[in-house]
């Protein structure tokens, strides 16, 4: 009892540490990005610019989720800005069809009542495309978009956010009468290697992908002009400029200054020759718009080398820190809140049936879905949703073990108890928990090792921790980084489950040990 | 002094005990006894007010037990069971003084009781530092009974106390019990299924058979005046065996 206190004790005061660390982030500069290379790369030009002005903290939030995600952070206020594209804005946040949403104004207009703005336009258009692979468009005389409509058997794999958006698939399907019916989902950062390795036969790409000219692609015209234009720019609370005018005075700099050429060759520079991506907005920053050349920079030797640096680059305590503070503070509250849980399920057979349903139905919720139910519900993002959702997680194991381990107690050792004449909470606490001891021992080991695993999902909604390097792993499709993240992931939960055969034994008296000593 | 009063208990519709009206004088050791499933270890059950009497009302020197008063009135009452009930996560010494030091009482008093006991029950003090699993089932018997007796409780209960442990050493406790018994002058209540052992602690005899009382009395009355055909017939089974066995042999 007391070291579940102690526990709870603990729990709280790192929670409200948590809590004062999230009000004082407000006072902050918050940047976001979404889960893709250049959005990450915008993300590092636009903080690091801010931080140049000297005015107040920035920090970055990369990957934070995929647009609806973002947004919704942004109309909450959970951040404050985050590169976004026109096109975006129009179709997908604002559900207009109006051509004339294009036009900046216009779309500033539509922005006001959710005091929002747009502006900053970064000198390029990033437009969605599709492209296929150079030879077999050749073969086949393709061209334009049109021309798809004559070859039903291409195989189409396009990513999950082109096929949900209105501006994406469904419009080009209208516009142009397009014969494919079910094109296969395929992760954005998977679908080159899967055109190279002709599992598929036309992808959606942005026309300032790296890989466009590095696998010898045709981007297709898009001859009846149904994506509109995604002129890069940034979209921002309102009260920003207001809130940090010296700030916002030096992020005007941005206007203009990134060419969709040197986007792309950042954009390589980043998923071709894995450089960092706050190094590369240093480095376009530092070279007043004149890009170093790309063919030079690259490392393509010394993979592990580059593998080690990426491993324990300078973000590893903080991801490590954030990783164990998202599991032990989750922990905490799901032995806090199952003990107890286990115990009346264990003392109330007709509770049992419903406690134990329950936390088992939570478990069956898949973790993103989880999430993405919790943050309309809180209205946040980050490390609360994502503790919420490790707490319920965490709680099947604890839950059904504290039940197991109580209620396979003897009944003659329970009856013994009774029959001294020790009160229904001494017995608990003198006899009941402690022969149940190893067995909530070993589900909160459980939950443990399941949550190291499951608060790597967490970097999806900006919680951090090392599923922030497996996030950005995915979403340039480069192993190296996937790897340096679910590495020290893995090895975390060893040592969690190493640590654990510890306190377990600890917990275990040394009457229930092992064989008999004489 | 211990009354039953038209006790009786159902397990799940079928009687474990028919409306059983008993006394237990205060001071002495009543055996009761009887095949597996008479009732027997239910009658005690409900005297330590472990199991809720149907009907009827049991009573400890005029008193009733309810949920207010049982906590106070087990303190009263040292209970015994077949393999002892010892709890593994505890030492010996620390199952013996579980209720005392939950009851606050001062240390040294702790100390002095279990040495006072460790001496009745015949036990070597090392022994007080093992854990349950490390002991024999002789010692854990012993310890049962010392954590039994921590208290002075006025009123001893025993459900098969010497059931589990081989013959030799069960002989040994057996005779060592009786004399505690006479020595401490409690009112003890023994339950077991072995007429020897039945006969060996009491004159007082108590034979159940399917929840009821077929007949009370000293060992000498059981066999020369059986109040049913029941009565010899189960006193003869536990005989029978080993006589043909020891004739047979020429022991």
């Amino acid at each position: 009892m007391r070291v579940v206190m102690r526990a709870v004790m603990r729990a709280t005061m790192l929670l409200s540490a948590l809590l004062a660390n999230a009000a004082v982030a407000q006072e902050a500069l918050t940047i976001a990005s979404k889960r893709f290379t250049e959005s990450y790369i915008l993300g590092e030009i636009i903080a690091q610019t801010a931080r140049s002005a000297g005015e107040t903290q920035v920090a970055h939030k990369p990957g934070l989720g995929n647009t609806g995600i973002v947004f919704a952070a942004l109309q909450a206020g959970s951040i404050d800005a985050y590169p976004e594209y026109t096109g975006t804005i129009a179709r997908e946040l604002l559900k207009s069809d109006a051509a004339d949403l294009a036009a900046s104004a216009a779309i500033n207009r539509e922005l006001a009542p959710l005091a929002l703005a747009a502006g900053i336009p970064f000198g390029f258009n990033n437009t969605y495309a599709l492209a296929m692979r150079e030879a077999e468009a050749a073969a086949l005389g393709i061209s334009t978009v049109s021309d798809l409509a004559q070859h039903v058997g291409l195989k189409l794999g396009l990513s999950q956010e082109f096929l949900q958006r209105e501006d994406g698939w469904r419009a080009l399907k209208r516009a142009y009468s397009l014969p494919f019916t079910a094109p296969r989902a395929i992760d954005h950062g998977l679908a080159y290697e899967a055109l190279v390795a002709d599992e598929i036969d036309v992808i959606d790409i942005y026309s300032t992908d790296a890989k466009i000219a590095e696998y010898e692609l045709r981007v297709l015209r898009d001859d009846r002009k149904v994506f509109p234009a995604y002129d890069a720019v940034l979209l921002y609370r309102a009260d920003l400029p207001r809130r940090l005018p010296k700030t916002w005075a030096t992020l005007q700099k941005l206007e203009g200054s990134i060419s969709a050429g040197a986007m792309i060759a950042m954009n390589a520079r980043a998923e071709l020759g894995g450089i960092g991506f706050a190094q590369i907005a240093e480095d376009f920053l530092a070279s007043a718009r004149s890009l170093p050349d790309t063919a030079d920079s690259l490392p393509n030797t010394a993979d592990r080398r580059r593998f080690i640096d990426l491993l324990f680059g300078p973000d590893f305590w903080r991801l490590t820190r954030e990783h164990l503070l998202l599991v032990l503070v989750s922990l905490a509250a799901a032995v806090a809140a199952g003990v107890p849980l286990g115990v009346w399920a264990a003392r109330s057979p007709s509770a049992a049936s419903s406690i134990l349903a329950s936390v088992s139905v939570i478990q069956t919720i898949p973790s993103l879905a989880l999430l993405a139910f919790l943050i309309p519900l809180l209205n946040r993002i980050g490390t609360l949703p994502a503790l919420i959702a490790l707490f319920l997680y965490s709680l099947l194991p604890i839950v059904r073990n504290t039940h197991s381990g109580l209620v396979s107690i003897a009944p003659a050792l329970r009856e013994s108890a009774r029959a001294l004449g020790l009160p229904s909470f001494a017995r608990l606490r003198l006899i009941e928990l402690p022969l149940a001891a190893p067995s909530i021992a070993a589900g909160i080991k459980t939950a443990a090792i399941i949550s190291v695993g499951t608060a790597t999902i967490a970097a999806f909604i900006g919680a951090g921790g090392y599923g922030e390097r497996i996030a950005a792993g995915l979403a340039v499709n480069d192993n190296a980084i996937l790897l340096s993240g679910a590495i020290p992931a893995a090895a975390l939960a060893l040592l969690i489950e190493g640590g654990f055969a510890l306190v377990q034994r600890w917990l275990s008296p040394a009457g229930l040990r092992g064989p008999k000593l004489t | 002094m211990i009354t039953l009063d038209r006790v009786a208990r159902t397990f799940d519709g079928q009687p474990a005990l028919a409306p059983t009206t008993l006394r237990f004088a205060a001071g002495q050791t009543t055996v009761v006894i009887g095949p597996s499933g008479c009732g027997k270890s239910t009658l005690l059950r409900l005297i330590a007010g472990l199991l809720q009497p149907d009907s009827g009302r049991v009573a400890i020197d005029g008193v009733e037990m309810h949920a207010g008063n049982e906590d106070q009135l087990r303190h009263t009452i040292g209970y015994v069971i077949q393999d002892g009930g010892l709890f593994p996560h505890l030492t010996a010494r620390q199952n013996v003084a579980l209720l005392a030091r939950f009851l606050k009482r001062p240390p040294a008093w702790i100390a002095a009781r279990i040495d006072e006991l460790r001496v009745l029950v015949n036990l070597r003090g090392e022994l007080l530092a093992h854990y349950p699993q490390q002991l024999s089932g002789g010692q854990r018997q012993r310890i049962a009974l010392m954590r039994a007796l921590m208290l002075e409780p006025k009123l001893l209960l025993l459900d098969e106390p010497l059931g589990a442990l081989d013959p030799l050493i069960r002989a040994e406790l057996q005779a060592e019990l009786k004399s505690i018994f006479a020595r401490l002058g409690k009112t003890v209540v023994l339950v077991t299924h072995d007429m020897n052992e039945a006969a060996h602690f009491a004159d007082d005899i108590v034979l159940l058979r399917d929840g009821r009382v077929v007949q009370r009395g000293a060992l000498d009355d059981l066999i020369k005046r059986p109040a049913e055909a029941f009565v010899g017939d189960f006193i003869r089974a536990q005989k029978s065996i080993l006589d043909a066995k020891i004739r047979e042999t020429g022991l």
